[in-house]
């Protein structure tokens, strides 16, 4: 309990931001990006390539139609949502970790006249850019293989973005409070590969028994699915705005946690 | 304290540390430190390893909170204004924090982006920085291919990116061998010569003895002694050192009729060391006690004393509560 409170000690404050030098913090992680990327994209990518291979053109031909979609058209979309978030997390759990902990990149920084809420918030914008690039990414990729049936699509960054948003902020809640590399293990386990197969991307949510079905809709990812999908195929409907909302609305309540909670585990 | 007074009228403050304290949870690792460097002035933090010396500086330049007491850097409080305060002092902190993946350019390149420095401006300062750290030839090179004397020089060339009114150095040569050390202190001598006001932590009493005009001996968060090196080793303990291969029991005899020559002893694992003005005078009067009684002396020998033996002397137990014998420093 003390515990607890002495990490969310500040939470009802207003963060020490100045923009600019948020920008330098995701300038200096994009600078890195931009050294190691060609190493690192078959790791993110061959994944859920992968997944559309097996199971929308395996498994997909023993599915019949699912709401009057081949099962590839239903999955595709879902897909680039979870590859999204898939980025977002690896590199908002693992990689924050190692230059908090052992490159003391967040220290270097601080001593700076960077604040350690514009260490934070520069991480935030990172994780949501690189998990928004892989979506788009491979939001191309479905667009090659033809999957792609509406100008709507464009829209599709809109919702990658809070999607992307809310999962840095998720990880970094983590990284806040996880002793060791491990400890991302039962993050993925727990919650990242559960909400990954149930979220409506390899079926629809309607489908699950009865008493768990409320529990998409706790996700993120379930929230973002709902929106993309339909803005990919072109079958935009008012609920979009309800999805939208809740993510907008997930951000605004918990962007302040990971700020002070990554704080006051540093700063003692 | 006093002994500044004469001279703060004329200098500026830099750092202004008053009762400061520390606690973590209910440890206090800072127990009401006060002390003041000025401009132009190195100052030292000497102590060993859990002394509080990371502890202080930390609260220096705004990176942990104060539990209580007062810190004023450049006339203004940390807390209230450490962005500000920030931009104008340079920290090269106790481990190496470089982004390991850029190269030295980009290391210097990012840093200054951190301070806002303007790109034009950057790019001639990180030029000047790698020519004053004799890096100029690495600069394409990736910070993880570096050794670790080469990693040190390019923090504190970092730390210098943006002209640093203030540049505080916590341990900066702590696992360097001795070669990589002397490199950095002639750097540091030269920042010091240009009149960089220095605050400098080490657990090496002759990085302080080399570099430092006015030092703090800090143990288990207090202050022991404050004074320069020069004074702290006159008043403590003498010009010279006799160094003795002899037990402690047998200091007394040895030393019979020495009087005010020997201004104090300790005990250092099998040696005995006799702290004194007059080195000559005492080694003769040693040697011939010996003869007398005839003890032989496996060892002997007068050095000048150096800041250790001040450091000893304040640390260490006196002869008085040795029984344990060899492990008493
Ligand atoms: N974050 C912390 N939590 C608890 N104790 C700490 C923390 N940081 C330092 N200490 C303790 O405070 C004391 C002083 O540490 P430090 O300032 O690092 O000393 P020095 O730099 O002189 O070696 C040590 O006993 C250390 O264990
Ligand atoms: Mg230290």
């Amino acid at each position: 309990m003390a515990r607890t409170a002495q990490l969310l000690k500040g939470v009802a404050t207003l963060p020490d931001i100045s923009w600019p030098l948020v920008g330098r913090v995701f300038y200096r992680n994009f600078k890195v990006f931009m050294k190691t990327w060609k190493a690192n994209i078959m790791f993110n990518f061959v994944e859920p390539v992968l997944y559309l291979w097996a199971m929308g053109f395996g498994l997909g031909v023993y599915v019949s139609k699912i709401n009057g979609l081949s099962y590839i058209e239903f999955l595709a979309p879902g897909l680039i949502a979870s590859s999204a978030m898939f980025s977002t997390c690896y590199e908002m759990t693992y990689d924050s970790f190692t230059r908090m902990n052992y490159h003391k990149t967040f220290h270097a920084m601080a001593a700076t006249p960077v604040s350690m809420d514009d260490v934070l918030m520069g991480e935030i914008i990172y994780g949501t850019f690189k998990g928004m690039l892989y979506g788009t990414v491979f939001f191309m990729i479905t667009f090659l293989f033809g999957l792609v049936k509406s100008p709507l699509a464009l829209f599709v960054p809109v919702p990658l973005f809070l999607l992307t948003l809310c999962f840095s902020i998720l990880c970094l809640i983590w990284v806040s409070i996880a002793p060791n590399y491990d400890f991302f293990g039962y993050f993925f386990t727990l919650f990242v590969s559960p909400m990954f197969l149930l979220s409506g991307i390899f079926f629809p949510v309607e489908n699950l028994p009865a008493g768990i079905r409320f529990l998409p809709w706790l996700t993120p990812l379930y929230h973002a699915v709902e929106i993309i999908r339909p803005l990919v195929l072109g079958q935009v409907t008012g609920a979009v705005l309800v999805h939208l909302g809740w993510l907008a609305a997930f951000v605004a309540l918990t962007l302040r946690l990971p700020l002070v909670m990554v704080k006051n585990r540093l700063v003692q | 304290m006093s002994d500044n007074t004469g001279i703060s009228g004329k200098k500026n403050k830099i750092i202004e540390s008053r009762d400061l304290v520390k606690k973590f949870g209910d440890f206090e690792a800072v127990k009401g430190v006060s002390f003041s460097v000025f401009q132009g002035e190195c100052f030292g933090l000497l102590g060993p390893n859990g002394a509080g010396k990371t502890s202080i500086v930390k609260m220096i330049y705004g990176f942990s909170p104060i539990t209580s007491g007062e810190m004023q850097v450049f006339g203004e409080d940390i807390s209230a204004r450490a962005r500000a305060i920030k931009t104008r002092i340079g920290v090269v902190p106790q481990e190496d924090n470089l982004d390991p993946e850029l190269s030295v350019w980009d290391n210097l390149m990012v840093y200054a982006g951190y301070f806002r420095i303007k790109r034009e401006q950057a790019r001639e300062r990180a030029g000047q920085v790698l020519d004053l750290m004799e890096l100029t030839e690495k600069a394409d090179t990736a910070v993880n291919d570096l050794s670790g004397g080469m990693k040190r020089r390019l923090t504190l060339g970092r730390a210098l990116i943006n002209e640093p009114e203030l540049l505080i150095l916590d341990e900066p040569t702590t696992g360097l061998d001795p070669y990589a050390r002397h490199l950095l202190w002639q750097r540091l001598r030269r920042l010091k010569e240009a009149g960089t006001t220095m605050l400098l932590t080490t657990h090496y009493l002759e990085e302080a003895e080399q570099l430092c005009d006015r030092l703090l001996i800090l143990d288990r968060g207090e202050i022991l002694e404050e004074g320069s090196p020069a004074d702290l080793v006159e008043i403590h303990v003498g010009r010279e050192v006799l160094e003795l291969g002899i037990g402690y029991e047998e200091i007394a005899s040895l030393t019979e009729g020495a009087g005010d020559l020997v201004k104090d002893y300790h005990v250092l694992g099998d040696n005995v060391l006799l702290f004194t003005n007059r080195g000559q005078a005492l080694s003769d009067l040693v040697a011939g006690n010996a003869e007398k009684m005839s003890i032989t002396l496996f060892y002997r020998r007068l050095r000048p004393s150096n800041l250790e033996d001040v450091f000893l002397k304040l640390t260490g137990k006196t002869l008085e509560d040795i029984p344990q014998g060899p492990e008493g420093y």
